[in-house]
């Protein structure tokens, strides 16, 4: 099993990077709803 | 949503079993061994890169062409997309290099135009973070987007024009080049399942753009009326 540290660690990376990314448009989405759901409001009390 | 939810759990399992395919399907190489599995992440993660930034384009052109914000949003969303999957490339690239070659990095024309390309690209989202009108930016940033993508083709053909450190070619390499069958089943399968992957983010992070131009339109309005709410209680005393 030479060098198998390099092999792992390529493959945590691969996935690490694709799941934080996938989670950090997850929360920019999330954020983006609640504002418009703030602003509908805004729009409706005036 | 349901759709969505199911588009998910296939690809979700699709890139499960390349990785298992990866690791205990496809045979063990003569000189590399188990180091060499990383190509199969590394390879397919070029494609999924060089296949955003194509879309990246693609929304480009057609923002230029029609002046259509939706042009805009595919060019942002391939080029984010792009950049993570081009992020992915250059770090597996050196934990494959370093037992192989004995360097992390060596500046030959494969690293160095796909490096460009990776700074191209980063400059291209932060160019789009500077400028706050919506149409100059769009304008701005397809031109820029044009520019960058010419990179594309140079860091394919670079290991083919150029003698590199980098592995000549093994698909469309020419005569001598080519892979085992199993290896090559095998890279195909990783190369399809990312591509599933990246269609799955290129769609979301299209929402998401989407989404701020609601959110903008919305703000916009409110904006609107707090002025004329504003301007009509002014004149009311006189």
């Amino acid at each position: 099993m030479k060098n198998f540290g390099n092999l792992f660690a390529a493959w945590m990376l691969v996935w690490a990077i694709f799941f934080v990314y996938e989670v950090s448009i997850a929360r920019r989405i999330a954020r983006l709803r609640q504002d418009m759901e703030d602003l509908k409001r805004q729009l409706q009390n005036k | 949503m349901k759709l969505r939810i199911v588009a998910t759990f296939l690809v979700v399992a699709l890139v499960c079993f390349a990785g298992y395919a990866a690791l205990f399907i496809a045979p063990d190489e003569r000189t590399m061994h188990e180091v060499q599995r990383i190509f199969y992440f590394h390879v397919a993660s070029w494609s999924a890169c060089f296949t955003a930034f194509t879309v990246a384009f693609i929304g480009n052109v057609g923002y230029l062409a029609t002046r259509k914000i939706n042009w805009d949003w595919l060019g942002v969303a391939g080029a984010e997309v792009g950049v993570v999957a081009c992020s992915i490339g250059l770090v597996t690239g050196p934990l494959w290099a370093k037992p192989v070659w004995g360097v992390w990095w060596t500046w030959d024309p494969r690293l160095t135009t796909t490096f460009i390309l990776w700074l191209l690209y980063v400059s291209y989202l932060l160019l789009r973070g500077l400028i706050e009108e919506p149409g100059r930016r769009a304008t701005l940033s397809a031109v820029f987007g044009i520019f960058a993508f010419l990179d594309v083709p140079l860091v394919y053909m670079s290991n083919r024009l150029w003698r590199t450190q980098h592995p000549a070619p093994v698909i469309f390499g020419g005569e001598g080049s080519g892979l085992d069958p199993t290896m090559g089943k095998v890279l195909g399968l990783c190369i399809v399942s990312l591509l599933c992957l990246i269609v799955l983010v290129l769609a979301d992070r299209y929402r998401l753009e989407s989404l701020r131009h609601e959110a903008d339109e919305l703000r916009q309005e409110v904006e609107s009326r707090t002025l004329g709410s504003e301007s009509l209680s002014t004149k009311a005393p006189s």
